[in-house]
């Protein structure tokens, strides 16, 4: 490779994560320029309501849009956020984005904790560092960080935090938490 | 979702079907490309560039990634990989992935991130 090529711009991925309307849009438009990804994939009918494609054939494809915005940190250093549906039959697009990536954000809603179970998984068994951003909608009961500790049986190095995901100050402060999490996953694993 | 797939451009009358476009391939060299995988141009547009590649190639003079890429075509990744697999096998771009593995063992990069987090 000649010398131009190691000026590439270093690009970082970060994913947000959680279940069904828990405010992951919300979350990386407070911070970036939000726009939306188009990803147009085969699904197998094992995902797709029965009610909507009865009678098709087993295989169709189907538009997915991604939440995707930058920050850009100085000329040739960016991070990038990728939104993804929380549902386990996306899991294909995650595989994907979470190769290489620097993290992941699962946002939590106390009132349906459960819901973000499987991306908690799913980055503990990929090796993903992440935090747990619990997103304070209003009128929801407000649970103290180690109760949702207990709950999702979290280990003890993995951040948990309250927030809200509509104020830029505390989307902030969550992806600054997981950028330092990640790099003491890093420095304690040299 | 609200978005709704376009297949009509007022302005442009009607477009192909993004599939139409890469002859209903779904696999291609361009598979592997990272999404935020870096494409340069590095070719000069020639006739026979569909009007897609020539985008790809002015949006791409100055870098920018292969998702960066999509949301200015507005067209699926899956669609601009295959069109960024061929023209790599062209030789009229160049396609460098910074992402893979070594970015997450940058202490210096993730330090300088935080702190231009802080800074925002
Ligand atoms: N009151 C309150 N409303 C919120 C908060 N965060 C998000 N919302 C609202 O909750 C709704 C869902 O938020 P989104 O950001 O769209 O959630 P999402 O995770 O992207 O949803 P899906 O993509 O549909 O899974 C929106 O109407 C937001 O305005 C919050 O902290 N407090
Ligand atoms: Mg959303």
């Amino acid at each position: 490779m000649d010398s131009v090529l190691s000026e590439d711009p270093v690009a970082l991925k970060i994913l947000i994560a959680g279940g069904f309307g828990v405010g992951k849009t919300t979350l990386v438009g407070s911070i970036s320029e939000i726009k939306p990804l188009r990803t147009e994939e085969v699904l197998s009918d094992r995902g797709i309501g029965v009610d909507d494609l009865d009678g098709v054939e087993a295989k169709t494809t189907t538009t997915v849009a991604m939440d995707f915005g930058r920050i850009t940190i100085r000329e040739g250093l960016v991070v990038y956020l990728f939104g993804t549906p929380g549902q386990e039959r996306f899991w294909f697009m995650w595989d994907e984005l979470s190769y290489g990536a620097l993290g992941a954000v699962v946002i939590a809603d106390t009132r349906r904790l459960t819901d973000c179970f499987p991306s908690v998984d799913y980055f503990e068994q990929r090796g993903t560092p992440f935090v747990v951003a619990v997103n304070c909608f209003d009128g929801a009961e407000q649970h103290s960080v180690d109760d949702v500790r207990i709950a999702l049986d979290l280990d003890d190095d993995v951040p948990v935090m309250l927030c809200d995901v509509r104020r830029r100050t505390s989307a902030k402060e969550v992806m600054i938490t997981l950028v330092e999490h990640s790099l003491r996953t890093l420095t304690s694993a040299n | 979702m609200s978005d709704s797939p376009q297949w009509f451009d007022e302005e442009a009358g009607p477009l192909v079907r993004p599939y139409a476009l890469i002859r209903g391939r779904t696999r291609s060299s361009g598979d592997a490309f990272d999404l935020v995988a870096t494409v340069r141009a590095i070719g000069e547009p020639t006739g026979e560039l569909g009007p897609e590649q020539q985008l790809i190639l002015r949006a791409a003079r100055s870098p920018i990634s292969v998702a960066d890429l999509a949301v200015e075509l507005d067209l699926p990744v899956g669609v601009v990989r295959v069109l960024l697999g061929d023209m790599r096998d062209h030789g009229l771009i160049s396609v460098t992935s910074s992402s893979a593995g070594g970015a997450r063992t940058n202490e210096r990069i993730l330090k300088e991130v935080i702190n231009g987090l802080r800074a925002l």
